[in-house]
């Protein structure tokens, strides 16, 4: 039997090519545009890979650039408490090194308001009559904290006001407890406190506010995956909302640190310690960090920032990993202001 | 000049509508005058109707409507009825379970309440359609293969919203009803039980996923290739193996070794896709409730192999800082 003759194409790759462009349009709209780069950081075949794009590389370095140090002083032989009242951080510098660091912070912090942001006009420098001067005192005191007994987190690296401040009066990276969105609630479904874009969370369908519960008090409960192989009888484990609550706010921490789940940990276990890295360990540090210092440094600043610097339900600005990072893994890509200015790791707290 | 194929045909053979064969007694008669469809008949057989809906139809088309108006509703009131912000955020939008609070109790209705009640009327409408499509097979004769593949899927779906939860003790345990908030539930869950990868009855009905995608694809090319000799005349071939069964055969003995029959296939084909809910059924009933954490399970029974320290030892500080 002789096969018919006669082929011609069918229909359907037409069809197909439709399809095709379709699905090109898609992806040019959703995904980020090549190149990705992919280098290797743990053993072979398991995935444990640093992922980057060379555009956005170049973005960092630039938004990480490193104002030069203010040049160097000859100290007075005086102390700045013996020169200005009011001074009880900073009182046992030595006046020029006080100057010298009056004027850092002014170019970190205020470069266009200038000193007057802080120092109210017409008034004696000792005055604090502006909130600024009060909130700055307390940022100092926090610098000086984490710089002393943080270098678990921050390592020798340290940390100034330019870490988060970057010249702006108030840095990008704080946040805010978010009010529900409007709902109609009623016998309606009432807020579950997931299900929209998140933006705290790379916009997905997760908690929206991980920052709160997790960040903000003393304690909370991060982790959720059990360490046993069999479940204990009457012992209920973390719930699936639980586990989604600490997901977003792995997604905020890789979304502020500009890195990947594998920075940390290993994909095929993450809670297992012996299969992270060290990375992991610093990481853990950090987020008790945060949370020491939203409790000690920004919650008591409650009653001293005015209305237009609370957030939607009243509450002060707070700090967690974007603040210093903004998109770095190093906050400065590394770099350590600190060498020049060593006295904000010694302040009287 | 325009020739007959098999499947996507560019010929459409149009012959007076065909009511179907005789049916026994039966409360509905079939409904509709038959139509015929150019584009539907591009893709398959050009006529629509008569459908039989029967009372089983009716009640499982109608609690249907009443789940995914449950859930719709919801959704829409979730952003505040506005029309411009349900359609933008669909993929996000969700009917919650109840949080775990609740437990198995009945919780109120704006708290979970509304969820449990269109998981009522959706199972109701599937357990009602899985009715119909086994009386209506054997109304027609047929065996009851549709049916029983149909159940290996409902199996799953009992088991991620029904079953499990009851023996978690907590429906927060089901899957919310939503497109990103049931797949951010999947991420969830197989994080929460230490990785899903190393479920065995996960792996299993892997294979049997894929394993059907490949066979469907295998025999799909098969048949079409041999249609030119009458192999899409599958039931003939079955009963009186002609050249096309021969060819087929013969090239995939050639090819892998070993063939499958004309009618062996499709129990590979059923096989495969009744397995895959089924085995995956398994695994999710035994996760949280007899193992806790499939990684360390894996390790313990030498699933999860040891991979070379390529960093530093990392030990928990918090157990650190414990001792």
């Amino acid at each position: 039997m002789q096969p018919p003759s006669g082929y011609r194409t069918p229909p359907v790759l037409i069809g197909l090519g439709v399809g095709a462009a379709v699905i090109a349009v898609g992806l040019a709209l959703t995904y980020e545009a090549p190149p990705i780069q992919t280098s290797q950081t743990g053993f072979r075949g398991l995935a444990m890979a640093d992922v980057q794009n060379p555009r956005r590389v170049a973005d960092r370095v630039v938004a990480n650039r490193v104002p030069e140090p203010q040049p160097a002083v000859q100290p007075a032989g005086q102390k700045a408490a013996e020169l200005y009242e009011n001074v009880p951080v900073l009182g046992d510098l030595d006046v020029e090194e006080f100057n010298r660091l009056m004027a850092a912070i002014t170019e970190w912090v205020s470069p266009e308001q200038g000193c007057g942001y802080c120092h109210a006009e017409g008034e004696p420098l000792s005055s604090d009559k502006l909130y600024t001067k009060v909130v700055a005192r307390k940022m100092l005191q926090m610098v000086g904290t984490i710089n002393a007994d943080w270098q678990a987190h921050v390592g020798a690296t340290g940390v100034t006001c330019w870490t988060c401040h970057r010249g702006q009066p108030v840095p990008v990276g704080t946040w805010f407890t978010e009010p529900n969105p409007m709902q109609a609630g009623g016998g309606a479904q009432g807020p579950t406190g997931q299900n929209r874009p998140a933006p705290l969370a790379t916009l997905a369908s997760l908690p929206a506010d991980p920052l709160t519960p997790l960040l903000s008090g003393p304690e909370a409960p991060i982790r959720v995956i059990d360490n046993r192989v069999l479940p204990l009888r009457g012992q209920q484990g973390a719930s699936i909302q639980a586990t989604e609550l600490t997901y977003s706010l792995m997604h905020y921490v890789s979304d502020s640190l500009g890195v990947n789940c594998t920075y940390c940990h290993n994909s095929r276990s993450f809670f297992s310690w012996d299969q992270s890295t060290p990375q992991r360990t610093t990481a853990w540090h950090g987020i008790r960090m945060v949370r020491s210092l939203n409790q000690n440094y920004l919650l008591p600043l409650e009653g001293v920032f005015p209305k237009e610097r609370l957030g939607p339900l009243g509450d002060v600005p707070k700090l967690a990993c974007a603040t210093c990072h903004q998109g770095a893994a190093k906050p400065l890509l590394g770099v350590s202001m600190l060498k020049d200015y060593p006295e904000l790791a010694a302040i009287k707290r | 000049m325009a020739e007959y194929q098999s499947l996507f045909t560019q010929v459409q053979v149009r012959t007076p509508a065909h009511a179907g064969v005789p049916l026994p007694r039966g409360t509905w008669i079939r409904q509709g005058t038959p139509r015929f469809s150019y584009l539907l008949g591009k893709i398959g057989d050009a006529q629509i109707g008569p459908i039989y809906l029967g009372w089983l139809g009716v009640a499982s088309i109608v609690s249907g409507i009443v789940a995914i108006e449950i859930i719709g509703l919801n959704m829409w009131a979730s952003v505040n009825w506005d029309p411009v912000q349900f359609v933008r955020q669909f993929f996000w939008l969700a009917l919650e379970p109840p949080p775990p609070k609740y437990g198995l109790s009945i919780p109120p209705l704006n708290e979970g309440g509304w969820w449990l009640m269109a998981g009522f009327f959706l199972t109701l409408s599937i357990l009602l359609w899985w009715v119909r499509t086994y009386r209506r097979a054997r109304a027609l004769g047929m065996g009851t293969h549709v049916a029983w593949a149909f159940a290996a899927a409902i199996w799953l779906y009992l088991v991620l919203g029904f079953i499990r939860p009851i023996l978690m003790g907590s429906w927060s345990e089901a899957v919310p009803f939503g497109i990103f908030p049931h797949l951010d539930w999947t991420a969830a869950f197989s994080i929460r039980y230490g990785n899903l990868f190393y479920n065995p009855f996960h792996c299993l009905s892997i294979v049997f996923l894929y394993g059907s995608v490949l066979l469907f694809a295998m025999h799909g090319a098969t048949i079409l290739a041999v249609s030119r000799f009458g192999g899409d005349r599958e039931v003939e071939q079955i009963l009186d193996r002609g050249t096309a069964a021969e060819r087929a055969a013969l090239f995939w003995r050639w090819t892998m070794g070993f063939n499958a029959t004309m009618e062996s296939i499709h129990r590979w084909a059923w096989w495969f896709a009744v397995l895959t809910p089924l085995t995956g059924g398994i695994g999710i009933l035994l996760t949280g409730t007899v193992v806790d954490n499939w990684y360390l399970w894996a390790v313990k029974h030498g699933v999860a192999p040891a991979y070379p320290e390529v960093f530093p030892p990392v030990v928990d500080p918090a157990a650190a800082a414990a001792r």
